[in-house]
């Protein structure tokens, strides 16, 4: 915990990260800067999602819709959240040399998402029926 | 660390091309929430969020125009890195985003 505030302040200080290790091959700043991009495209992917959800599923009762709209929306919200935090971490471990931190964040998410799917295979079938 | 004069693996046209795609995908996302603020009658609450919407997409553009120039201007010394603010920026343009996407399910 006391990690991620000091990730979070670092977010905020463009100076300080510069300040640690030395200044790494430029390539592998803008490969982690790449990553970052598809974090935060997979974020905006996850929120048109949510859109999608909310719109094209007219004949769902609301509360589901709105449900699996909000789920899709605050994965979202996580994905663009770890995308900076994960690129932080990961710039810092560039520059001292140290190994790349390891995540559980990808297979949560890839977790959440099909249950996601689950759910919505369901309840599309059930409203057929229904 | 001086960088050589043209560099085999196209990195920093490879992260210009990331920034466009990532706009690109912010744009849809930015029209889904027009359609989704016009649909089923159009409440004033909506088009607010909606036009909430258009401009966190307009700043993420100036954002991504400012990181390309940056990328195009530094040929010969070396690329600047991304500062961790601009990467904040980004992101929390992503998460306001998704907040006003949350607003307009109401």
């Amino acid at each position: 915990m006391i990690d991620f505030v000091r990730n979070v302040r670092l977010w905020f200080a463009p100076e300080r990260v510069r300040e640690e290790g030395g200044t790494p091959d430029y390539r592998f700043s803008l490969a982690n800067e790449r990553t970052f991009l598809a974090w935060l495209r997979t974020a905006l992917a996850l929120i048109g999602g949510g859109f999608a959800v909310d719109q094209f599923l007219p004949d769902l009762r609301w509360g589901w819709r709105v449900g699996l709209a909000l789920a899709l929306l605050a994965a979202g919200v996580l994905s663009s959240l770890r995308a900076v935090n994960h690129w932080v971490r990961c710039e810092r471990a560039i520059r001292r040399g140290e190994d790349l931190p390891a995540s559980r964040f990808p297979a949560v998410l890839s977790l959440a998402v099909a249950v996601v799917a689950l759910v919505m295979v369901v309840v599309v079938l059930a409203g057929w029926e229904g | 660390m001086s960088a050589p004069a043209r560099d085999p693996g196209l990195q920093p046209e490879r992260t210009r091309l990331a920034w466009r795609r990532t706009t690109l995908s912010g744009a849809v996302a930015a029209v889904l929430a027009v359609r989704s603020a016009l649909h089923g009658g159009p409440t004033p609450a909506g088009i607010v969020a909606a036009a909430l919407c258009c401009l966190l997409w307009l700043g993420f553009l100036a954002l991504a125009h400012r990181r390309i120039r940056a990328l195009a201007a530094a040929a010969a010394d070396g690329v600047p890195v991304l500062t961790p603010r601009h990467a904040s920026a980004a992101a929390l343009c992503t998460v306001a985003l998704a907040v006003c996407a949350a607003a307009l399910l109401f």
